[in-house]
């Protein structure tokens, strides 16, 4: 297992936001957390990666990573990309690109700046641009392309869908596909369009004000009408 | 927020005054603090004598000018570094009124006085317009450009230039039996003590009220209609007309006001006065007063530098680990042995 | 006209050194948002520390060399020791823990060193003056040392990965945590830089004005107009802005208000900059959000 998750709790100040939750991500698999808002799902994000206080197990490729900090986390080899994308926006695609590969020493930085210019041909054209001055949705590309410079085994990715248009939308969510396909890595999505997450997912999570109210295989999700009706609305 | 503005919590209280002991008690908590303290302040009349006066005289000026800082920077939030201009402006009205134009003391004050606030308002106004930060800047650089402006060739016939302007203390009336050293004192606390209450019925008023609201919460205070700008800009006048006064005090009981007095140093002194005694409190500036008038010249014995040096620790000190300074020491004090909190502080 | 091109000469190279401590100035401001007012003693104490080296037999940029080593430890000592444990509080709280580290450096100074004015060498002595009698040559290597030192400076920021990352780390540090970027080491790094580059300017103004405890107080003044001048989150802005405000000086000196009021004309440049033009000449105006 890539990531394990036993009784994770976790909240803002005195209040509690998750309740106890037990989920898992498998090596180079896609797992999605499904919900309404304030059920927790960014919560449970940043509680992975060390931004929220915590408590419970969090196993990352075997090891302990509950209580550790941000940083260590990440260079472990967790990318998040936050709500709201956390661009660096007066630094330009480049270098956004170079910050992701901060922790790099390996000779392959320059070659994974192609692959992503593969990916994203948008972010070529923008290259010496300011990340302020892109569209959400090439910012939203820039942040997911700056995750995967540090080479990341797990991505965390929270609501890639915000505020974009349909199309754009769809544009990455294929993007992602053709990423997990060439790249491997595992993630973790948090999304609203249940319809695009489970299309992705293999495994997915539905939260439920803190807790875990069912999980299964994202194939049987999708295709159970009670369930969509009373949890997904569509 | 206990205790704001000087009403303590109603406490249920079984026995009422019905019961005459208890009435009797009553009456001592509420009496006793008012004659304690004024016999405390009075007492130095006849206890103390000379430089030792003269010093006490300092402090309660100091208290003063601390008390037109906190006014501005403790309740209004508008950090500044150099009320020592201020204190430079109302010292300078009265040395140059009373030795150029033969003024009497009293009559120096209203102009003092008016100046700062005037001058006060002029300073507010752009200030509005700055973050805390850049009026902190802004304030600091005036600290700093204070005495080379009083030094300046323009001014010399009023100011004295670099030797200043000397001048003597007012003589006490013949029905008065006291010297002028007493004199002087018992004119500063006299003084002094009309501008505590003053601040403390303004800081206890709507307006008091509103400064802090937007001091805390600008946005939600603009919400409900109250008027920043101009509240902000009239802290500031009557900050610096409090300060002002003070400094008119300090003219005529050091009998001498020359530029370098009134550097950074002061403006930096009256800061840390103000953080020490309690910010936002009508009662630290008292504390503020006294520490920055006698831990100096204790330290002062050790070496020039230590009292820098110890200023600088105890501010430091005195941020991070006691910010509502001794005003909130002795408020927690007092309420741990249940005497209720009498310190409008918040 | 000669009178003029002597007064241009020399507030360019007063400007260099302003425009040093204003980059310093800017650098703590885009890492901490706050303004740090010691600045002006930390570097008179490296100073005091140079001369020292000096005085016991260091040769001249040996001895700048270790001064330079000694103010990074200082700067990111004073980060780790003052500044961290602040860093969330309200800026009445910082604000007060600058002007107590502006008391506790200065006065440890005066302590260590004493409050005699001294005289500090120059490495360019004994060359005669320069560009046709212009400028001395203490001035015109001042100059030199301080152009160096800001392209030494903007190399650092704009090509390598650590000037990348301590960017990064100013700009956003939540975002730089989850690339991996230590913040806090940065936030240090940036201190010690910072109290290097005011070594610089120390070592370079000294020789004109002298050394003693508050040498350090004008020049100050005049860097926070130059980095209010050229936008105070801007680095090239406050370099420009610290070149601008020595021309600025030099020519009012004699030109409009006279020598006695060189303060006030920094003081005056900072008011006019804050009331008319807040972000700067080169600054980009932020709103704050609510």
């Amino acid at each position: 297992m890539l990531l394990e998750v036993k009784g994770l709790k976790a909240g803002y100040g005195t209040a509690a936001v998750l309740h106890g939750l037990d989920f898992e991500v498998g090596e180079g698999d896609v797992a999605t957390l499904l919900g309404a808002n304030g059920a927790g799902k960014t919560t449970t994000l940043r509680a992975i990666c060390g931004m929220v206080r915590a408590e419970g197990e969090i196993v990352f490729g075997g090891e302990r990573v509950s209580k550790e900090a941000t940083e260590s986390i990440a260079r472990r080899g967790v990318a998040h990309v936050p709500e709201g994308r956390g661009t660096f926006m007066e630094l330009t695609v480049e270098e956004n690109l170079r910050l992701g590969a901060h922790t790099r020493r390996d000779p392959k930085v320059r070659q994974d700046f192609e692959r992503m210019c593969g990916w994203f041909p948008l972010l070529k054209e923008r290259w010496r641009q300011q990340a302020g001055t892109l569209s959400g949705g090439e910012q939203q590309m820039l942040a997911i392309a700056r995750a995967l410079m540090m080479r990341p085994r797990l991505l965390l990715l929270d609501e890639p869908s915000f505020g974009l248009a349909p199309l754009i939308v769809r544009d990455i969510f294929g993007i992602l596909r053709r990423v997990r396909e060439e790249s491997g890595v595992g993630i973790l999505l948090v999304e609203q369009n249940a319809t695009l997450a489970l299309d992705l997912a293999e495994r997915a999570y539905l939260l439920e004000t803190g807790r875990i109210v069912l999980a299964g295989p994202a194939v049987e999700i999708r295709q159970d009408e009670a369930i969509r009706r009373s949890y997904l609305g569509y | 927020m206990e205790g704001v503005c000087g009403k303590p919590p109603i406490r249920p209280n079984p026995a009422d005054a019905s019961q005459p002991a208890r009435g009797a008690a009553i009456r001592l908590r509420r009496y006793l603090p008012p004659v304690a303290s004024l016999a405390a302040i009075l007492a130095p009349l006849w206890l103390l004598e000379g430089f030792h006066l003269f010093q006490l005289t300092v402090a309660v000026i100091m208290a003063l000018a601390v008390l037109g800082l906190n006014i501005v920077t403790g309740y209004s939030g508008q950090i500044s570094l150099g009320h020592g201009a201020f204190f430079a402006i109302g010292a300078y009205v009265t040395a140059a009124l009373m030795s150029h134009a033969g003024w009497s003391f009293w009559a120096t004050l209203p102009p003092s006085a008016a100046l700062c606030g005037i001058v006060g308002y002029g300073v507010g106004l752009p200030a509005l317009r700055l973050g805390g930060l850049y009026l902190a800047l802004v304030t600091f650089s005036l600290a700093v450009a204070v005495p080379q402006l009083l030094k300046h060739r323009s001014l010399e016939a009023w100011t004295g230039g670099v030797q200043g302007l000397f001048l003597s203390k007012p003589e006490p009336p013949p029905w008065l039996p006291l010297d002028p050293d007493q004199h002087m004192y018992l004119l500063a606390v006299l003084v002094a003590g009309c501008c505590f209450w003053l601040t403390s019925n303004l800081v206890c008023s709507r307006i008091g009220l509103a400064l802090m609201a937007i001091r805390d919460h600008p946005v939600a205070a603009e919400a409900s209609g109250m008027d920043i700008a101009a509240l902000k800009t009239r802290a500031f006048a009557v900050s610096a007309m409090i300060t002002g006064v003070a400094g008119a005090l300090s003219a005529v009981t050091i009998e001498y006001v020359a530029p370098d007095s009134f550097g950074l140093p002061l403006s930096i002194t009256l800061f840390v006065g103000m953080v020490v005694g309690g910010v936002a409190s009508v009662l630290g500036p008292v504390f503020g007063g006294l520490f920055v008038l006698f831990v100096p010249s204790i330290a002062e014995s050790i070496s020039r530098a230590t009292p820098g040096v110890v200023y600088g620790v105890i501010l430091i000190v005195f941020l991070v680990g006691m910010p509502d300074g001794i005003a909130g020491l002795i408020r927690r004090a007092a309420q741990r042995i249940g005497w209720s909190a009498e310190d409008r502080t918040t | 006209m000669d009178a003029f091109l002597l007064q241009l000469a020399a507030g360019v190279a007063t400007g260099g050194i302003y425009a040093s401590v204003a980059l310093a100035i800017v650098m703590i401001y885009r890492a901490t948002h706050h303004v740090n007012f010691a600045q002006g003693e930390m570097a008179t104490l490296s100073t005091f520390v140079a001369l020292t080296l000096i005085q016991a037999g260091l040769p001249y940029w040996v001895a700048f060399a270790a001064t330079l080593a000694v103010s990074f430890v200082m700067g990111t000592l004073v980060e780790r020791l003052i500044m961290r444990p602040v860093q969330h509080a309200p800026v009445l709280t910082q604000v007060g823990v600058y002007i107590g580290m502006l008391l506790i450096i200065g006065n440890l100074t005066g302590w260590v060193f004493g409050y005699t004015t001294k005289v500090f060498p120059s490495p360019f002595e004994g060359h005669g003056p320069a560009l046709g009698g212009l400028i001395s040559a203490h001035q015109l290597g001042s100059v030199g040392v301080t152009l160096a030192v800001l392209l030494l400076v903007y190399l650092f920021f704009t090509q390598t990965s650590l000037g990348l990352a301590m960017r990064g780390a100013a700009y956003n540090p939540a975002s730089a945590k989850m690339v991996g970027i230590r913040v806090g080491r940065m936030l240090a790094l940036g201190w010690g830089l910072a109290a290097m580059i005011g070594a610089v300017a120390g070592m370079m103004v000294a020789p004109i004005v002298f050394l003693d405890p508050n040498m350090m107080l004008g020049v100050l003044l005049y860097a926070f107009a130059g980095a209010l001048l050229g936008g105070i989150d801007n680095p090239a802005g406050a370099v420009a802005g610290g070149f601008l405000v020595g021309v600025l000086e030099n020519l009012a000196g004699p030109y409009l208000v006279g020598t006695e009021l060189k303060l006030t004309v920094a003081l005056a440049i900072i008011i006019g900059v804050l009331v008319l033009r807040p972000s700067g000449l080169f600054g980009r105006i932020v709103h704050a959000r609510v």
